[in-house]
């Protein structure tokens, strides 16, 4: 009886192959794009835990130069003979390969390579005669030396001892950074007194890769989750479809005696089996998908964060095993609608079939009651969320509302223009349309959550470049910066630059304590550099004047935040009282950050002096008077940073970022493509009797294709101009709900019309080339077959 | 093993079960060895012998508060060469490594401190005299010394003052180690006299008492079979001290040597068998059994006595553990005095 029953079930799909296509590559296009971003994902965050476990990155603080140059030797043998645990790490580049050297002797013990097994290795490992250590990928880079080939190492990285790399990278006697042993001994000298040139430098601070990358696998995550979102309405929308087309199957299955029960069973695990092939495929598609934005993906981040990422793939079996799941799982939240109404369905109920939920009636009062009590949570959750769970519920009941909303809104439209409509012609075609939309709203839900993740996601990418290039051009604004090593140096670059440049300004700063959080203070020299490039998030009137007055002090959006501070508080520093006079966006810096005129800093902190200024000069002039410093005052290049540099550094990281959401974009407006493809196939067949009697009546079959074509493009854009609002809502959320519960600070919402346009174009020409084969299917469509339709008793 | 572990195993083989060092005991691979009868100049020998393997200054001393509290104090800083010769900086072959503990009759705290020799983060000058790892250092000259160490559980800051000669071991300080001849160069200065302040968890304690500086370098310290050692330095109430070792052996044997040392300072040695150390109680600590009571023997010089642990925890938790602490000395002679224990794995 199984066997038959399961044959008679899988002759529907025999009979129905376009059907059970779509069911199988709607699965495998979900889980592909799903597993493709986890797997990209998950790359990138085992190269960081490689590099926590091997270099202790984000698990100790760290002590550096403030200017972030290297320091001397002699201020580690400073710091350990005052009683600082402190450990020493050069690090630099040699053919891209990042090179860490250590000392073995005073890391924190499981920092370094760890398969060390013999002890003549360590010695010539200590006396620098030894091997670098890198993973396989990373030693073929680095083809002149001797490597000792160590899986555990971080991709791109290789270790070696700190004197092997002083030589290597050419910085004898130099030192980049100090791991702070998190036990010191009870008593020992303040920083401050024995090298106050350096910073410590919190673990949980700017250090932590893991936590600074957060924000752009956010973005990759909430891609793939929308996709496999979209892919599951497929996939709901084809099994809903088999089913209801299966009612006579069921119904005379069940006459001859099949137990419900077994029934039920028999399909679900018919519907499983399926899931296993499509998942499967879906994992191979995520491998390959993966593989495609790795690089890019790579690249990003290391150009954003200094992250690096293996930009090879590797087969982990969690995503195969966790690419299935997801396949599995997804079909069961699409099939167990189908299979409880099944079960419910009385034994001989009519076995017409009725393509998908035909009769509206209740089921559409109940998804507009869910639609409307979904927006409602959207909207209390945007007036109240505040962490990262409430903005993600914020997303989920935002979108899912949304979809659901979509058919109702639609039909209520569709009924607005249809009443208008005054041919015989166009009210048949409204009315029509209305008629097709219960069959089409799934495929039409889905284009509306790819379109509106894209208008989202680039709303936020592009929000973020332009914020970012601006604060780019606030922070950087001088054309070139010359960090001094010590104070007759400095002395030696203002004495050079003033005569030969527009200004010299003076960068300097104490870290301090305000209101109880650690604060970067900077004094600044009154110039306009100032006063026409920095933007303020709130600002009071006369601010630069205020505080160059030294009455007043500018804090960053972090300070504000966490300290509660606003405009017209006043914060102590040292002596003085000080009123806040404005906030100004500091994106990607884990403290906080002040800044207070020159005079009342020096007054302040009369033992600090400046080693870094930034030169305002003719932007042509700046590479001649590199070269000409070296030469005359003997300031290398090396301590020189050439502002266009840096930013064409940071747009091409953008670059590469754009190029993967762009992607992205496209392969999630494919899957809504083929939704609609499908839908329309689907639906083709049983169109042909509701066509039949307008072509009866005088309407060529070139006529009811081109209306065709037309109905998928008009649904789009109606569709599309509904995504637009909620795309932005969803930016909107992103950036001012999750971006502030993760990192403390809100992006500003910038809009882009242009991209929207385009996005709105492509949705159309998408909906467009779905549509065009069923079009023609049906001008092609012999009369034969719609003759007869009026011979047969319908 | 990670690459630390792998290191300190080299650092102090001596310390290590000498079985796992197989060549340490008789390849000097290009070290000196040391040689009969030598001569030492002074102070140039108080500095380093980069040409041998292994060397330490080492100073134990036995300590009471006012109130009458016994404490413990040790400061040992060792040398240990990768090669006899080599390059400057980070690749010079010079491993240097300190170990700091304060014994209270109750606690027990310890400390570790690892460094490269040729970068100036620790070594040792001989004149004027300082040796330094980190912030831990020993300076001034061998008969006035200043010395200070710190960790997260203590700091002390020790002022030694010698009353008395240095003392040369075995044969003018050529100390016999095995039947086969191992040896190294041995000397102490067992006569200081020292007063600081401790500053443990629950406070700060100005003490007094005696403190024993030994100096010890070498490149083949140990004989094949020789696995770990029981080294005595007892201080008794009327003057007179003695330093007694008992190397122990795969074949139950023992080797044994001592100094008798007269309150004047002359030096007696005594040959393997004259003295003699055995158990009589064992402490299980660090889940191993510790002999904390100890029978002691020199019938030559009348000794007879029972050598009593202070604190019977007294286990470095160092790289290479091992036990060491003050002792209480009944029976014949009364005194105090320090043991240390190795191979005990």
């Amino acid at each position: 009886m199984t066997r038959a029953t399961l044959q008679a079930l899988l002759s529907h799909w025999w009979r129905n192959p376009l059907q059970l296509f779509t069911l199988l590559a709607g699965l495998a296009l979900a889980t592909a794009l799903w597993s493709g971003v986890q797997a990209v994902n998950a790359e990138a965050r085992a190269s960081y835990r490689a590099a926590a476990a091997t270099l202790g990155e984000g698990q100790y603080d760290r002590l550096g130069r403030r200017d972030g140059q290297p320091m001397d030797q002699a201020t580690y043998i400073t710091l350990r003979r005052a009683g600082w645990l402190v450990s020493p790490v050069v690090q630099g580049r040699l053919n891209g390969v990042r090179i860490v050297g250590i000392d073995p002797l005073t890391a924190p013990a499981g920092i370094g390579p760890v398969r060390l097994t013999q002890g003549a290795d360590i010695a010539d490992f200590l006396v620098g005669n030894g091997p670098l250590f890198a993973n396989a990928a990373t030693a073929g880079r680095l083809p002149d030396l001797q490597i000792t080939i160590t899986p555990d190492i971080a991709p791109g990285s290789a270790i070696t001892d700190i004197g092997a790399a002083q030589r290597l990278l050419g910085k004898p006697g130099q030192i980049d950074s100090l791991i702070v042993a998190p036990v010191q001994p009870r008593e020992r000298p303040d920083l401050a007194d024995i090298a106050p040139q350096l910073v410590r430098q919190s673990a949980q601070g700017g250090s932590d890769i893991g936590r600074l990358t957060d924000s752009f696998h956010l973005n990759l995550t909430a891609f793939g989750l929308l996709s496999f979102a979209v892919g599951i309405f497929i996939v709901n929308g084809a099994i809903g479809l088999a089913f209801e087309q299966r009612r006579p199957v069921v119904r005379t299955l069940r006459a001859l005696g099949l137990p419900l029960r077994r029934l039920i069973v028999l399909m679900a695990a018919e519907l499983m089996f399926f899931a296993l092939i499509a998942g499967g495929v879906g994992v191979m598609l995520g491998y390959v998908i993966a593989a495609l934005l790795l690089p890019d993906v790579a690249a990003t981040l290391r150009g954003l964060y200094g992250a690096d990422v293996s930009g090879t793939l590797q087969l982990r079996p969690v995503w195969w095993l966790s690419g299935l799941a997801i396949a599995l799982g997804g079909t069961a939240i699409a099939a167990s609608g189908a299979l409880w109404k099944m079960s419910r369905m009385p034994l001989l109920a009519s076995a017409q079939p009725r393509a998908l939920a035909m009769a509206a009636g209740q089921g559409a009062v109940m998804q507009g009651a869910a639609a409307a009590l979904l927006l409602v949570i959207a909207l209390i959750l945007a007036l109240t969320a505040d962490g990262l769970i409430a903005g993600f519920a914020l997303l989920g009941a935002l979108l899912i509302g949304a979809a659901l909303a979509l058919p109702i809104i639609l039909d209520r439209v569709l009924a607005a223009t249809s009443a208008r409509a005054k041919s015989i012609t166009a009210q048949w075609f409204w009315a029509d349309t209305r008629q097709q939309l219960p069959g089409l709203s799934l495929a039409l839900m889905a284009l509306l959550l790819a379109m509106a993740a894209n208008v989202g996601v680039s709303t936020m990418v592009s929000s973020f470049r332009l914020t970012f290039t601006a604060f780019l051009d606030q922070r950087l604004a001088s054309e070139l910066y010359v960090s001094a090593q010590d104070a007759t140096q400095a002395q030696a670059i203002i004495a050079y630059a003033t005569p030969r440049v527009d200004a010299v300004l003076p960068i300097q700063s104490v870290e301090t304590q305000i209101a109880g959080l650690q604060t970067e203070v900077f004094g600044a020299r009154d110039h306009r550099t100032y006063r026409d490039n920095w933007t303020f998030l709130n600002a009071a009137p006369d601010l630069w004047d205020t505080t160059f007055a030294g009455q007043t002090i500018l804090i960053n959006e972090q300070l504000s935040r966490r300290a509660n501070l606003r405009i017209g508080d006043t914060v102590p520093l040292q002596s003085q009282t000080l009123t806040i006079a404005g906030v100004y966006g500091d994106y990607g810096n884990p403290i906080g950050q002040a800044l207070i005129s020159e005079d009342l800093f020096a007054g302040l902190y009369p033992t600090v002096t400046p080693q870094r200024f930034g030169l305002r000069m003719d932007r042509s002039k700046v590479g001649d008077f590199v070269t000409r410093m070296a030469a005359d005052i003997g300031i290398p290049a090396s301590q020189t940073i050439n502002q266009a540099g840096i930013k064409a550094f940071s747009l091409g990281v953008f670059d590469r970022t754009f190029t993967v959401t762009t992607a992205l974009n496209v392969l999630t407006l494919a899957v809504a493509g083929f939704a609609i493809l499908m839908s329309l196939l689907t639906l083709a067949s049983m169109r042909v009797p509701q066509l039949a009697p307008a072509w009866a009546m005088g309407m060529t079959r070139a006529q009811l294709g081109r209306l065709e074509l037309l109905r998928a493009v008009l649904l789009a854009m109606l569709t599309a101009s509904l995504a637009l609002p909620l795309g932005l809502g969803l930016a909107w959320a992103l950036l001012a709900v999750v971006n502030v519960a993760a990192f403390g600070w809100q992006l500003p919402m910038y809009l882009f019309p242009a991209d929207y346009a385009r996005l709105g174009l492509f949705a159309l020409i998408a909906a467009a080339l779905a549509a065009l084969w069923p079009a023609w299917r049906l001008a092609r469509t012999p009369p034969a077959d719609l003759l007869k339709v009026f011979s047969n008793e319908r | 093993m990670n690459a630390k572990a792998l290191v300190i195993a080299l650092l102090l083989p001596l310390m290590a079960n000498a079985q796992g060092f197989a060549g340490l005991g008789s390849d000097s691979a290009g070290f000196s060895v040391p040689a009969p009868n030598p001569t030492f100049d002074f102070p140039r020998d108080h500095g380093p012998h980069d040409d041998y393997r292994i060397e330490w200054w080492y100073v134990t001393a036995n300590l009471r508060s006012a109130d009458g509290t016994a404490y413990g104090l040790q400061w040992t800083l060792f040398r240990s060469a990768l090669a006899p010769t080599g390059g400057a900086g980070w690749a010079a072959p010079q491993l240097w490594m300190g170990h700091a503990a304060v014994t209270t009759p109750t606690d027990h705290y310890v400390s570790e401190r690892l460094a490269r020799g040729g970068i100036g983060q620790a070594g040792v000058t001989a004149d004027p005299f300082s040796a330094w790892i980190d912030d831990w250092q020993m300076t001034g000259d061998m008969d006035a010394l200043q010395m200070t160490a710190s960790s997260p559980d203590f700091t002390y800051d020790m002022t030694m003052t010698a009353d008395g000669p240095l003392v040369f071991h075995g044969d003018n300080g050529f100390s016999v180690k095995s039947a086969a001849g191992q040896a190294s160069y041995y000397y102490s200065q067992p006569f200081y006299d020292i007063s600081g302040t401790l500053s443990l968890p629950d406070g700060d304690f100005a003490v007094t008492g005696t403190a024993w500086l030994d100096r010890e370098w070498s490149s083949q310290p140990l004989a094949d079979n020789q696995t770990g050692w029981d080294w005595f330095s007892l201080s008794f109430d009327d003057g007179a001290k003695m330093m007694g070792f008992r190397l122990q052996q795969t074949d139950g044997q023992n080797y044994t040597s001592a100094t008798w040392i007269a309150p004047d300072g002359t030096a007696t040695a005594f040959p393997n068998g004259a003295f003699t150390a055995a158990p009589l109680m064992t402490h299980t600590t660090a889940n191993r059994d510790i002999p904390v009571r100890w029978h002691v023997q020199l019938p030559e010089k009348g000794v007879n006595v029972i050598v009593d642990a202070i604190n019977p925890d007294a286990w470095m938790t160092t790289s290479v553990p091992y036990w060491e602490g003050p002792v209480r000395v009944t029976g014949s002679h009364t005194g105090h005095g320090y043991l240390e224990m190795t191979g005990y794995e």
